[in-house]
């Protein structure tokens, strides 16, 4: 295999191993030595790095400059909310008094950590509309997984054991049917109108008595606020469902209605997303479960309770369990609540007034380059169509990649599946208009490259680390970890 | 807190939106329109603009004293001697790794679909893979789950996958808290969950799995290939969740056999932290690839030939398989499997060896001395590493209450399973001098 021409990173941390060289030094043992136990209860070989501390930070360095982030790029990815993440937020969480603390230490020694969790879950509840919430979950998928056996114990409570599928929109994240299957669903598929809502005819189709429930995505993953929605809630609970909201998209409504309002029932959000809390490459996220007092019973354990000023954890009385092995990601937790106390009522408003708008200005000023399948007002994002590019020989994909060479990330693409050639774009309100301004132009030249030279957009990248990668191969033949046996 | 109708003309200028109402008013502007409300009108009337009961913004510096202020009404492990573990352990975190993961480019970097934009993360995840394997001396890694609980659920649901069973056995040795996790993870998949004694696992032909902690929650060491061979004898899976700093000494459930070895990350550099940010970690043999859940990051070459890593066998995950999915999963804990991999580098061969035979001598030297004690025994003679439980002559909440006047944080109460038990923890942190007063301490107690 060709090596790259990063000197500071094409050697792994094995290749780069010198016997002898040490990261640390730790301190000597100042207890007498204690008898080792049996000889085979012990391994021989252990297989790490030798390297020195200024080998092990220079290379990680080396590696995160091969990255495009929020702090050195423009990062639309659509559905996202790459949003800029404050850095007051880090710093809190990482303070002593909360990133020291263990989570089975006595509840009297952490006070201000359940202050802060009682708190949160109160500005979380005001801010759905659904009053009861839990923050034990650790991801968007982990609360859906959580919501989705809220409502299965719901139903098996009521005795309405015959309720078995759930019906989750064709414009959905995987995240959702995923998650219905792991809770024990069987997943119905439901179609979007020509507007781009939930297709009233349809949802009556399976709004019968083996209906659990069905999961919303609001605004939708067309970037679109369903104007059915209060119907689409009320037809499920004549039919005696209930219904799931996904907040992935809720960056688009902070302040502007409440889920709990329009008629949800219970409601995951994505503290990683709308609340600004950094994404880390995959994670840590955080997935608070929402839900009406009436769902209150069956959230996972475990909640924060206050009685006289003091806090507690507590398990729901007909709790689903416990989903994860403490109480939630607290680190992720503290960077919300602090984002929330910055901005206050006014803020949150401001937040999704102004993604709504840059979105709208982004996608008014690229209406006729590129084709927007649902031409309406849209939420935080816009989705377009690379339809018409496709015609000259390109796509969506090249077109994303081609972004790439003008400094900016790639949007979304081909999601949600019901748009051919889907390029889902999120400017987010931390942009300043002079991005947006450049973005747009860049997808003009783009449009125009297409036409006038086409295999520069359809060879794109050129200016990355690496070129288009061979997918094939890495599926074909997978190398998943470094060996020494193996040729490089 | 004041309830407040709020101003819905976006008027507020905070410090993270650009755009003055000048520049708002240009683009509302291009738009035909002249309201951000305006944007808002496919909600419906009697449901926009709800009374919003939120504090009114803070400053920074206000922030930073509210926050400040809740902090110090916990007390942090460094604040005093520390013998809590169960679970979450107090380990040496070097200097380097904070300012590392929070750099810009890692920390606020999506999940790495697009691959060109995202070589750092996805050589980091193949880096992590890597160490992992070696660490449990498995042949396969993915790039991490939520945290220890939930991996060890998610090899529950996998093994019944790969076996086609619908039965799972779990020893009354593995974490109380993981093994409720389990049960919820199976509830609703009609996996029935039996726990069985680790010392005469009862297990037949419909067992999918016997799941075992490594050292398992009481700090003990069982007998790993006896149990595994159990397993194997019944054609179930071995699955067992392997304390990662353990493996600087002990043999790796891999030798033993062992199909799926999950564990927590966390002792790898990441702060304990109330229980989260961790890392789950989750490794299995070659042949059951495809039923594993989460990302992996392949090594492959780009259209030049250039090495470059990518996104891999993605047709396991939910974004392409919906519900037919090996898991839901998405967001994972990545950042802190960045933590765990620059802890590894750094540790290295010697440092993990080090830090594990430290753990081992301090937590032997404590456990003897306590045994030595009048009124205290130790509850096992089997082997351990860093955990152990005494029997202590009075109730340990009453004992912990006493320590606590020390500033000292005593063990975990598990007198639900051992009359009076209390579960100690001692890892390289805690010194000599540590040490010595929790045994003065303790000593009062008879």
């Amino acid at each position: 295999m060709q090596q790259g021409g990063n000197r500071k990173t094409e050697k792994l941390l094995l290749q780069r191993s010198v016997p002898g060289r040490v990261g640390v030094v730790l301190p000597d043992l100042d207890v007498p030595a204690q008898p080792m136990p049996d000889q085979a209860m012990l391994r021989d070989e252990l297989l790490l790095p030798e390297v020195s501390e200024p080998e092990v930070v220079q290379y990680f360095t080396g590696l995160s400059q091969l990255n495009f982030s929020i702090d050195t790029h423009f990062y639309p990815l659509g559905s996202c909310t790459m949003k800029y993440n404050p850095k007051i937020n880090d710093e809190v969480a990482f303070q002593p008094g909360f990133a020291g603390i263990h989570p089975m230490q006595p509840v009297e020694q952490s006070q201000g950590a359940l202050e802060l969790l009682h708190k949160l879950q109160g500005f979380l509840g005001e801010i759905t509309g659904l009053p009861a919430v839990g923050l034990s979950t650790l991801a968007g998928a982990h609360g859906e997984l959580g919501g989705m056996l809220m409502i299965r114990a719901h139903h098996l409570a009521n005795g309405d054991i015959g309720r078995t599928k759930v019906a989750i929109p064709d414009s959905a994240h995987g995240t959702n049917p995923a998650s219905a299957a792991m809770a024990g669903f069987e997943v119905v598929e439901l179609a979007s109108d020509k507007d781009g809502n939930v297709d009233l005819d349809a949802l009556h189709a399976v709004a019968g008595p083996d209906l659990a429930g069905v999961m919303i995505t609001l605004p939708s993953t067309l970037g679109l606020f369903d104007t059915n929605i209060v119907e689409v809630c009320r037809i499920v609970h004549e039919a005696g469902g209930l219904v799931y909201g996904d907040g992935a998209n809720m960056n688009a409504l902070l302040g502007r209605v409440k889920l709990g309002d329009l008629g949800f029932d219970v409601a995951h959000l994505n503290l990683h997303k709308t609340f600004s809390t950094p994404h880390g490459g995959g994670g840590p996220g955080a997935g608070p479960v929402c839900a009406t007092d009436q769902l209150a019973p069956y959230l996972s354990a475990p909640i924060v309770t206050e009685k006289s000023g003091v806090y507690d954890l507590a398990a729901p009385e007909k709790s689903i369990g416990k989903l994860s092995g403490f109480h939630g990601n607290f680190g992720v937790l503290v960077r919300a609540y602090t984002y929330i106390r910055t901005l206050g009522g006014a803020g949150v408003l401001s937040i999704s007034g102004n993604a709504v708008l840059n979105a709208n200005y982004m996608m008014n000023a690229l209406r006729g380059v590129y084709h927007l399948p649902y031409d309406r007002t849209c939420m935080h994002e816009a989705v377009f169509s690379a339809d018409l590019q496709k015609e000259r020989g390109s796509s969506g994909l090249e077109i994303a990649k081609r972004l790439l060479d003008y400094g900016f990330h790639a949007p979304t693409m081909y999601f949600p599946l019901i748009v051919h050639e889907a390029l889902m774009i999120e400017p987010t309100e931390s942009e300043t208009k002079e991005t947006i301004d450049l973005f747009v132009q860049a997808l003009i030249d783009i449009d125009r490259e297409v036409t006038e030279n086409t295999e520069l957009v359809n060879n794109a990248p050129h200016t990355t680390p690496v070129a288009r990668l061979d997918e094939a191969r890495a599926a074909r033949q997978p190398d998943l970890r470094w060996q020494p046996e193996a040729a490089d | 807190m004041t309830a407040t109708r709020p101003d819905t003309t976006g008027h507020f200028q905070s410090h993270y939106i650009p755009n003055t109402t000048d520049e708002q008013a240009e683009m509302l502007a291009s738009l035909g329109i002249d309201s951000i409300d305006r944007l808002f009108a496919d909600i419906p009337d009697e449901f926009r603009n709800p009374v919003l009961d939120l504090p009114a913004p803070l400053s920074e510096l206000e922030i930073q004293r509210e926050l400040g202020g809740m902090a110090a009404k916990n007390r942090p492990l460094g604040s005093g001697p520390s013998f809590l573990g169960a679970g979450s352990y107090d380990h040496f975190i070097p200097a380097l790794i904070k300012p590392l993961i929070t750099r810009g480019e890692f920390i606020t970097a999506y999940t790495p679909y697009q691959a060109e934009a995202s070589q750092g993360t996805l050589q980091v995840i193949y880096e992590f893979q890597t160490l992992i394997c070696n660490l449990y001396g498995m042949e396969v890694a993915n790039a991490g789950m939520y945290d220890g609980a939930t991996s060890l659920a998610e090899a529950a649901l996998m093994a019944c996958r790969v076996t086609k069973r619908e039965k799972v056995a779990v020893a009354d040795t593995v974490s109380p808290a993981y093994s409720a996790v389990i049960h919820t993870y199976c509830q609703s998949q009609d996996i029935a969950v039996e726990t069985v004694s680790p010392n005469n696992p009862t297990l037949d032909g419909e067992t999918a799995c016997l799941v075992l902690q490594y050292p398992n929650y009481y700090g003990n060491i069982e007998d790993m290939q006896g149990l595994v061979d159990a397993a194997h004898a019944q054609g179930a899976l071995a699955v067992v969740s392997t304390d990662p700093t353990a493996m600087g000494m002990f043999q790796t459930p891999g030798h033993y056999g062992a199909d799926i070895v999950t564990g927590d990350g966390q002792p790898l550099g990441i702060p304990s932290s109330f229980g989260g940010p961790y890392v789950g970690l989750f490794a299995t043999k070659q042949e059951y690839i495809r039923q594993m859940p989460s990302r992996l990051s392949g090594r492959t070459v780009d259209k030049n030939g250039k090495t470059g890593y990518v996104l891999t066998l993605q047709t396991r995950e939910q974004h392409i398989r919906r519900e037919r999915a090996t898991s839901n999963i998405c967001t994972n804990e990545a950042l802190y499997a960045l933590a765990a991999t620059i802890y590894l580098a750094a540790m290295g061969k010697q440092g993990m060896r080090q830090i594990a035979e430290l753990c081992y001598h301090k937590a032997h030297y404590a456990a003897s001395q306590i045994n030595a004690l009048p009124g205290y025994s130790l509850t096992s003679n089997d082997p351990f590493f860093q955990e152990f439980v005494v029997q202590c002559p009075a109730p340990p909440t009453e004992i912990n209450r006493k320590l606590m006047e020390k500033n000292i944080l005593g063990g975990l109460d598990v007198s639900e399973r051992t009359p009076n038990g209390m579960l100690l923890c001692v890892t390289e942190i805690n010194s000599r001098e540590d040490i010595d007063a929790l045994i003065a301490a303790l000593s009062e107690f008879k």
